[in-house]
């Protein structure tokens, strides 16, 4: 490497062999992945967005069996791991920030933090699943509602509320498994002191898709969740 | 609204079909319009290519021709022309397109079931036709169009007509014929394997001779037909004819505006009725809402039984896809089109409650 | 290497006469002695590991031909079968999955990676001034993900096809067709994402990886045209690939999102459908029309008249083209209003396409013009888009649409888009790259022969098709009325010469990577960065990172435009530490 020829500091020198080929330095090559990060979250959001459109339209025709349907749903649950999602955005953010001031220790408790809430949530979603599952409330295997019928509520359309909440949250559980495998990769780099202070763009990028699966969550829960409150009360 | 057209009497342009309606020549007053534009656009571009190509051939192999610098006047001429063009196309294309899907309140209704792979049409006099439909010449016609399984398009050239048919809702059509004879009606949504051959023909008669077509092979008339579907299937025993029953009552409610117990109000048309069939709980009239918290109490016991309510909405697809009611000839429309995989389009034994609110209802 | 005591100036390389010489002969390599990214590495496994946004071009523009030969294929079958009115030549279920497969396969697997995925992998870092792309290896991902959805494409097709049509339109596809639905969606969802990263991979490189001096007004139009195709993918894509999961899901079980005996609406697919698909019918021009932009530039020796207005245009029609979905549905009984918004945008939609024309005429005009092949298919493709901008006005005016939608004028506008504006672009950018992709001259005269038989055989395929329409002939007809039986012979005897047309260049293509004469670095000559190497271009592109000083399509004397190749001395090794695996 033409890099060792010269004489650097063991910082430059670490971070030179983070660069790859064909970026001219480091900086450069941060911007593209940052910058390439934000169009695939872009992408993502096209992605869930297809499903929004869906619900907005069915939940506009079929305002009352949405909220009958959503009154079936475990608000506790959900709202737990709604606190669960946001607090393991705060360890995140946290873990960027001991990436970048290099404190290898903090970073991986952080990282480890994070990984620990996200299986936290998908354990409770798992529980939640079990709840829908145990209620036949699943829609292809054993739909039944004997729950609140509104006025102007129907089965077909309640039984397509918990359509969309499968599809929905599954998709988003989708994303969080993914997410703790990146999570794992980060850990398993952080622990053999791949970043430094000069280099840590994967940490930053991470933070951000993880960033963005919880901000689907925070819309996902009033919109599957909350409906039916005044149902209940 | 109708928009009222001028009268246009253009001849008959090479390559198009007959002219055989009132909005026939409208719509090919437009196209010559855009294809007069066409060919100015086109053949001014082809022309400037070929002389620039011809005038400014490259002479010497190493020639270098000075840099041109743009002309804001010239981009702005560019512009700004082909939109001020293009906004007359719009504006004359948007009133024909009200023109032809704003069917006049004057017009003769006709109800047409798509099915793979056939068209069925129904007079109001209740004949009945397949692939074939019979009309006035010089009548405003309506056509009210549903489909038992897939989306069609219905679409008679000579009349320049055209929309598609499609499951769970209503589609409209009309036309005014203006000469007699056969056209082609097509099919030109695909819908599946024998796409091709689900076309007929429109025939336009005199209306002698069609008043003589239609005493040919009367039957009873959709609303006759309807009025015992209604009492056969119990609905008459709640919703009376001159006493105010335990439903509402049907007399005079077409049309007219519905006080809902939610507060809402809905005009009671076409949509409305059917889905009061369908699904009775949608939209619930003031002041009925106990007789339906009854039903409910019925409904919960029975469980699986109720699929029995299901059953005759579904089954007379067949023979009566085209339901009548009693006020006038409102179709109620296929209620489960037929599926052709097994696997496919039955509802699951399971969601036998899912049907509750779909049959008839319930007397 | 022996080659010391000849060494040839790879700056200004001398290229000698093949005959006198016989190519691939070892005295030519003494001769010749330049490391590319052909010949730095050999085997097949330097060829599917690679990194090199170069190679992997050269990977999909194998693939992309496989697929375009097999869609010919099914085009043929439906031109011989529509040549007389009953349906004889195959029975009517055959027909349906011909014409379904022909769209899936045109459009999926030929048109979209067409030029963004080959022309445009090849020279968005060669223009610029980058070595590669920002992300070469989610580059090499997205091809084999275009790779992995285009097996299950092509197990759907082995095992029976489908018959959709390629709109997918519900509830048919959902429920009622006994075909090959789910796997041909998931081929088709899978190969989504491959689209997704490539314009992913081109935004962040245009962002970030331009030479020092290379501004965004001195960028190629190229480059903006498929910037702007790039949006057009990471913006529509994934809306295509969640429609066709729920419609799989539909499919399989009965969620009813479609399904209006569930409650769902039908009309809900068209809507998401047409979201992406209409702004892929810019995936699919746009990048030819950047294409044409060099062309018209290089062999009229001109800058683009009204650089500016082109490079925004192009935006223009990203940004425009997300607003008009709803013109394919003006008959689908979506509301009046809605249709009459749509065609208004459908209208002003058409505007930055005129002035893209208007512009490349104007920049003809006391130009120094030559006819060479890629020029031809220009001026064709200026020519046909024309007509299949202005016919695509009648379809926008509404009371016109209700008669033409869904019949032969339909088929006949779009395919003047897809393949006399597509299709010619990328036959002229093959012909215009040719020499830096493989370092060879196709042979010129073969070149401009099979461009006016191309030009001629597909006027006389498509356009009898326009008045088909008019006359009422709907389309995906397998048998048809009588009255529409002299069209269509015309329409079959241009597809022959059509077919026959566009095999010659696949002929005489393969003909010139072996026998072809050997391209200097800049053979037009024209202006942009990638002429500056030399052909083909070594792996790193440049010896040096290009600094740019002077905006594009400034034609100077060849002279001038100095060579930034690889240095001699390393020309005829290996350059350490840029190796690709």
């Amino acid at each position: 490497m033409s890099a060792a020829d010269i004489h650097l500091t063991d910082a430059e020198q670490h971070a030179a062999t983070a660069l790859q080929h064909h970026f001219d330095n480091m900086e450069q090559q941060r911007v593209a992945g940052t910058l390439g990060m934000w169009v695939f979250l872009i992408t993502e959001i096209m992605f869930f967005g297809g499903l929004f459109t869906a619900y907005v339209l069915y939940r506009t025709l079929n305002a009352a069996s949405f909220a009958a349907g959503s009154s079936g749903l475990n608000v506790k649950m959900g709202a737990a791991n709604t606190v669960v999602l946001i607090c393991s955005s705060l360890t995140m953010a946290l873990a960027v920030f001991y990436a970048q001031t290099g404190s290898r220790r903090m970073q991986i408790i952080f990282l480890l933090v994070t990984w620990a809430l996200g299986a936290t949530f998908l354990v409770v979603k798992g529980f939640e699943y079990a709840e829908k599952f145990r209620d036949n409330h699943v829609p292809w295997l054993n739909f039944q509602w004997e729950g609140k019928m509104p006025p102007g509520a129907s089965v077909p359309s309640i039984r397509m509320f918990y359509w969309i909440y499968f599809v929905m949250t599954g998709l988003h559980a989708f994303h969080m498994i993914i997410g703790l495998g990146m999570l794992g990769f980060l850990i398993y780099f952080a622990w053999r002191g791949r970043y430094t202070p000069e280099y840590h763009a994967p940490v930053e990028l991470g933070g951000l898709y993880w960033h963005f699966v919880d901000i689907v969550w925070i819309f996902l829960f009033p919109l599957l969740y909350l409906l039916g409150a005044n149902l209940t009360h | 609204m109708q928009i009222p057209l001028p009268k246009i009497d253009l001849p008959r342009l090479p390559f198009t079909p007959e002219q055989a309606s009132t909005i026939a020549g409208h719509v090919d007053a437009l196209y010559l319009y855009l294809i007069l534009i066409t060919l100015f656009f086109s053949i001014l571009v082809v022309v400037l290519i070929f002389y620039f190509a011809v005038r400014y051939r490259r002479r010497t192999p190493d020639e270098i021709p000075p840099p041109v610098e743009g002309s804001l006047v010239l981009e702005t001429v560019w512009t700004i022309t082909p939109l001020l063009i293009a906004m007359t196309i719009f504006v004359w294309g948007a009133s024909l397109y009200f023109a032809l899907y704003r069917p006049p309140t004057d017009a003769t209704e006709i109800f047409v079931v798509g099915k793979q792979w056939m068209w069925k049409f129904q007079h109001t006099e209740g004949l009945r036709e397949i692939n074939e439909l019979h009309v006035p010449v010089g009548a405003k016609i309506k056509l009210t169009m549903t489909t038992e399984d897939v989306i069609h398009a219905l679409a008679v050239p000579a009349f320049r007509i055209r929309a598609d048919v499609v499951p769970g809702r209503y589609t409209y059509l009309w036309f005014e014929a203006t000469k007699t004879g056969r056209f082609h009606l097509f099919c030109t949504e695909y819908c599946g394997t024998n796409h091709s051959g689900m076309n007929g023909w429109v025939v336009v008669q005199d209306p002698a001779e069609y008043q003589a077509w239609l005493s040919g092979g009367a039957s009873e008339s959709p609303a006759a037909q309807g009025e015992k579907l209604f009492q056969s299937l119990g609905c008459a025993s709640c919703h009376k004819m001159d006493v105010q029953g335990r439903g509402p009552m049907l007399i005079g409610l077409y049309g007219k505006p519905q006080k809902l117990d939610n507060g809402q109000e809905v005009i009671a048309d076409d949509a409305y009725i059917r889905e009061s069939i369908l699904d009775p709980q949608a939209k619930r009239v003031l002041g009925f809402g106990s007789v339906i918290a009854y039903i409910h109490s019925l409904a919960a016991p029975q469980g699986g039984g109720t699929a029995n309510t299901a059953a005759p909405a579904s089954g007379s697809t067949t023979t009566s896809g085209i339901a009548p009611d009693t006020q006038r000839s409102n179709p109620v429309g296929p209620t489960s089109p037929r599926t052709q995989r097994n696997t496919g389009g039955a509802m699951q034994p399971a969601n036998a409650n899912a049907n509750t609110p779909r049959g008839t209802p319930p007397p | 290497m022996s080659a010391a005591d000849t060494p040839i100036d790879p700056l200004n390389p001398v290229m000698p006469d093949p005959s006198a010489l016989p190519a691939d002969s070892p005295e030519w390599r003494v001769k010749f002695p330049h490391v590319n990214y052909i010949n730095a590495h050999y085997g097949i496994k330097s060829w599917l590991l690679t990194k090199d946004h170069k190679r992997i071009a050269l990977l999909y523009l194998a693939s992309v031909t496989v697929f375009f030969a097999l869609g010919g294929a099914y085009a043929i079958a439906i031109r011989l079968e529509l040549l007389t009115p009953p349906g004889d030549f195959v029975q009517a279920h055959t027909y349906n999955k011909l014409f379904t497969q022909h769209g899936i396969i045109m459009i999926f697997f030929f048109l979209i990676p067409s030029i963004p995925a080959v022309l445009g992998n090849f020279l968005v870092p060669l223009m610029i001034g980058a070595k590669d792309l920002a992300f070469p290896r989610i580059n090499l991902l997205s091809w084999y993900i275009y790779i992995a959805g285009a097996l299950f494409t092509i197990w759907a097709l082995l095992n029976g096809g489908i018959d959709t049509g390629w709109t997918f339109y519900v509830p048919y596809s959902t429920s009622f067709s006994n075909t090959y639905v789910v796997v041909a969606g998931l081929g088709i969802f899978i190969t989504g994402f491959s689209s997704i990263l490539t314009g992913l991979n081109f935004i962040v490189t245009i962002h970030t990886m331009r030479a020092p001096g290379m501004t965004w007004f001195r960028l190629p139009l190229f480059i903006w045209s498929t910037y702007a195709t790039s949006l057009i993918m990471v913006l529509g894509t994934p809306v295509i690939a969640i429609t066709i999961l729920l419609v799989a899901l539909e499919r399989l079980a009965h969620i009813g999102i479609f399904d209006p005996r569930l409650g769902g609406d039908p009309v809900l697919f068209q809507h998401m459908f047409w979201f992406y698909s209409h702004p892929a019918v810019y995936i699919m021009v746009l990048p030819s029309m950047g294409v044409v932009s060099e062309i018209v530039a290089t062999f009229s020796r001109k800058n683009i008249f009204g650089y500016s207005f082109v490079a925004f245009s192009s935006l223009a029609i990203a940004i425009f083209g997300f607003l008009v979905w709803g013109h394919h549905m003006f008959t689908s009984s979506q509301s009046v209003y809605a249709s009459m918004i749509f065609s208004f945008v459908s209208f002003a939609v058409a505007i930055p396409s005129a002035v893209k024309v208007f512009n490349w005429t104007a920049t003809l005009y006391k130009g120094s013009i030559s006819y060479d092949t890629p020029m031809l298919y220009a001026l064709g493709f200026i020519g046909l888009f024309t007509m299949g901008g202005l016919t695509g006005l009648f379809l926008a005016a509404l009371g016109m649409d209700v008669h033409l939608t869904d019949t032969y004028f339909i088929v006949a506008h779009f395919h003047y888009i897809m393949v006399g504006g597509a299709l010619m672009g990328y036959m002229g950018g093959l012909h215009y790259w040719w020499p830096k992709i493989t370092g060879r001259l196709y042979p010129e005269g073969w070149g401009r022969f099979s461009a006016l038989v191309i030009f001629v055989g597909f006027n006389l395929t498509f356009f009898p098709l326009f008045l088909a329409g008019y006359m009422g002939m709907p389309r995906r007809y397998h048998a048809y009325a009588e009255e529409f039986q002299v069209l269509n012979v015309m329409s079959t005897a241009g597809a022959s010469i059509l077919g026959f047309g566009l095999l010659i260049p696949g002929i005489y293509f393969l003909w010139s990577m072996r026998y072809g004469k050997f391209a200097a670095p800049n053979p037009w000559p024209a202006t942009g960065l990638e002429w500056r190497t030399l052909s083909p271009p070594p792996t790193e592109n440049f010896a040096s990172t290009p600094i740019v000083t002077w905006e594009a399509y400034e034609f100077r004397p060849i002279e001038e435009m100095e060579v930034i190749g690889p240095a001699p001395e390393q020309s005829s090794r290996p350059v350490p530490g840029l190796t690709t695996t």
